[in-house]
């Protein structure tokens, strides 16, 4: 299988290894039916032509407010969501084109965890269920005892005990519950684990627990991640690289501190200054954005930011920035920012 | 000394359950001077909410019940008033705000309708001037194009524009004080933004206190004076923002400040967060002495025999702590 087309990389890195995972103008498009037909009315661009690169062992964030398309992102990735349209390459295999077989299997390499980790765990399951299920699907043990004790183990890991694996979820706290769900994504031994907003319904003293287990874990089996949360200094503590969303648009892309330091893109600036600092002798000075994120059924012509942008000009309605490279590795959508 | 606008002593209020009684107030202080800002901080279950509604004597009773203690507005004990003269005192002098406007909206009603009816409750006004006033209020809470927006409904409004309506409302009758329970947490950053600007304008324009609960650490150092943190139904310290993010003397406040990401420091400087382990307690039977010993890394055997004193450890701060 080959790689993507490198004339259709817009967000690749400038280091020569093979990404681990490749997006390419991925869209999903949702109908809005209406009327007694059920016709479709009108369609919610959630993804709108999204594009990046992974590669292994790095944590990308995709960090965008709600409605910006970034869970759906991770969703249509794994394919829990049918994308329109676009690419997603994985290993350098095709993921649109696998059928039932070879997604299932791609999945071993490819988890997923959750922002409510109790509505993702099976409340008539025991623990051990359920983090045992993923080992029976992928035929990865021969025995009930080879369950148990890889059950345990795996609890282990996460910072759970033994025994644990007989009760169900309802027993837990939320900071054990979400511990819960990584330890069944962890039962496969995933290469790519994707996070959609992990530690945004816990409290901060948990959230700090989850976010580092997220980091030992990653560092002892070589794992990497697709962060996604609204949070962005959770997403700046534990990435490498960053993607700040827009209504279905990645509008910039850069190494963390980078993007902290200097981002580019007008939206990424009033996004990182609108960030509560838990400083009180901190006074920055804040971009405020003028009204609410726009309906993604009728999003703005041209580029999506225009109508709350502080620098808009009126050439910004007309035409689509595209991702350029604006500095090496550091990669924005505006006409007038370099 | 000033007598302040509204003095919390010794607060319990208790919830009784299938399982017991329930804890959730255990013996709070806490006071708001007129024209402050005091931030309410802790985390989930820890009473700051229960806290908060006790003031306004928004428990259902039963299960809840006040079990000890005094809530004085302006020297006078809230707990014994029968629920008309309640009625008085809410929205006229104390107002609050939710989490979650669009459940403390109601959906049938325009908006107009809802902050007119309020209005209307303490001063004598016609329909037409009421809404005219509610009108007026939107635009002080910078809502675009008042007079026809007055005669939406809840749902035509975003979460952003929906906490303005709830602001506009509670305004109406421009209370002394203004208890924001979580007022940002279900919006988004940018939003959030808009609406911390917003209550800081409107604090300045109508001179009211306000008591922000919220577990949000950063909301609390960009927004209030001083500060009350909170743990499993106590309060373990109390100081002035400077001095809670400068010198944290309670190790579950130092725990809190320390397990947050900062965005303002640089990738370079990044350490490791510091997680405090362990969970909450259980309210149902909390644990002899310090709630949070179980937690806490210096514990040492006298934490867990007493429930330590608040002590002032310097002016105005206040910790529960043996160290």
């Amino acid at each position: 299988m080959s790689a993507p087309v490198a004339s259709q990389a817009a967000a690749t890195t400038p280091e020569t290894a093979k990404p681990l995972l490749s997006v390419r103008d991925l869209r999903k498009h949702f109908a809005i039916r209406g009327g007694i037909l059920s016709r479709v009315v009108d369609k919610v661009h959630a993804v709108d032509g999204v594009s990046f690169d992974i590669k292994a062992g790095e944590t990308l964030g995709v960090v965008g407010e709600s409605g910006c398309g970034k869970s759906t992102t991770g969703r249509c990735i794994l394919r829990l969501i049918e994308p329109s349209s676009g690419e997603v390459w994985f290993q350098g295999a095709d993921v649109m084109k696998m059928d039932h077989n070879a997604l299932q299997a791609m999945r071993r390499d490819m988890q997923i965890i959750f922002q409510d980790p109790y509505a993702s765990l099976n409340p008539r399951l025991t623990i051990g269920a359920i983090i045992g299920e993923a080992l029976i699907i992928h035929k990865l043990v021969k025995s009930r005892q080879e369950m148990e004790d890889r059950v345990v183990q795996l609890l282990e890991t996460v910072g759970l005990r033994p025994d644990h694996m007989r009760r169900f979820p309802h027993e837990f706290s939320g900071g054990q519950r979400q511990r819960i769900g990584i330890a069944r994504a962890l039962a496969v031994e995933p290469k790519l684990l994707i996070c959609d907003e992990p530690v945004s319904a816990l409290d901060v003293s948990i959230q700090a627990q989850v976010i580092n287990l997220l980091e030992d874990l990653q560092e002892q089996f070589g794992l990497t991640y697709l962060f996604i949360a609204h949070d962005l200094s959770v997403v700046e503590h534990i990435s490498t690289r960053i993607a700040v969303m827009y209504l279905g648009r990645v509008v910039e892309i850069a190494p963390a501190a980078e993007l902290y330091d200097t981002p580019i893109h007008p939206y990424s600036e009033a996004l990182l200054s609108a960030v509560p600092i838990p400083d009180p002798t901190v006074k920055r000075k804040r971009i405020m954005l003028e009204g609410d994120v726009p309906n993604p059924i009728r999003p703005p012509s041209g580029c999506h930011f225009h109508t709350r942008c502080p620098i808009a000009r009126p050439d910004c309605s007309q035409r689509s920035p595209v991702l350029e490279e604006k500095r090496p590795g550091h990669w924005a959508a505006c006409h007038y920012r370099d | 000394m000033v007598e302040p606008l509204l003095d919390i002593r010794g607060l319990k209020t208790w919830f009784k359950t299938d399982d017991g009684m329930v804890r959730a107030v255990d013996g709070v202080d806490l006071h708001i001077d007129r024209g402050e800002t005091l931030g309410v901080v802790g985390e989930s279950g820890c009473g700051k909410t229960v806290t908060a509604r006790s003031v306004l004597k928004l428990i259902d009773m039963p299960p809840g019940r006040f079990e000890a203690g005094q809530i004085l507005w302006q020297g006078r004990d809230l707990i014994p008033l029968s629920m008309d003269e309640m009625d008085k005192i809410r929205a006229k002098e104390i107002a609050i705000i939710f989490q979650e406007p669009m459940t403390s909206l109601n959906p049938v009603y325009t908006v107009g309708d809802q902050i007119a009816e309020v209005i209307a409750l303490h001063q004598k006004l016609s329909r037409k001037q009421a809404i005219a006033g509610a009108a007026e209020m939107l635009r002080l809470v910078n809502i675009p194009n008042p007079e026809r927006r007055v005669h939406d409904y809840p749902h035509q409004f975003s979460g952003g524009m929906r906490q303005r309506v709830m602001i506009a409302m509670a305004l109406s009758c421009q209370p002394k004080l203004l208890i924001a329970d979580e007022p940002t947490t279900a919006l988004d950053v940018t939003i959030q933004a808009q609406i911390l600007e917003l209550m800081q304008e409107m604090k300045e324009r109508f001179g009211m206190a306000i008591m922000l609960i919220t577990h949000a650490m950063g909301v609390v150092a960009e927004t209030c004076q001083r500060v009350t943190v909170m743990y499993a139904g106590n309060v373990v310290e109390e100081a002035s923002v400077e001095a809670l993010f400068g010198d944290p003397r309670h190790p579950y406040t130092q725990g809190l400040i320390r397990s947050i990401p900062r965005v303002d420091r640089s990738a370079e400087k990044k350490q490791r967060l510091e997680a405090i382990a362990g969970t909450v307690p259980n309210l149902l039977e909390p644990p002899p002495g310090c709630r949070f010993a179980a937690r806490c890394k210096f514990a040492m055997d006298v934490c867990t025999q007493g429930l330590p004193p608040l002590k002032e450890v310097g002016p105005g701060h206040y910790v529960r702590c043996v160290l």
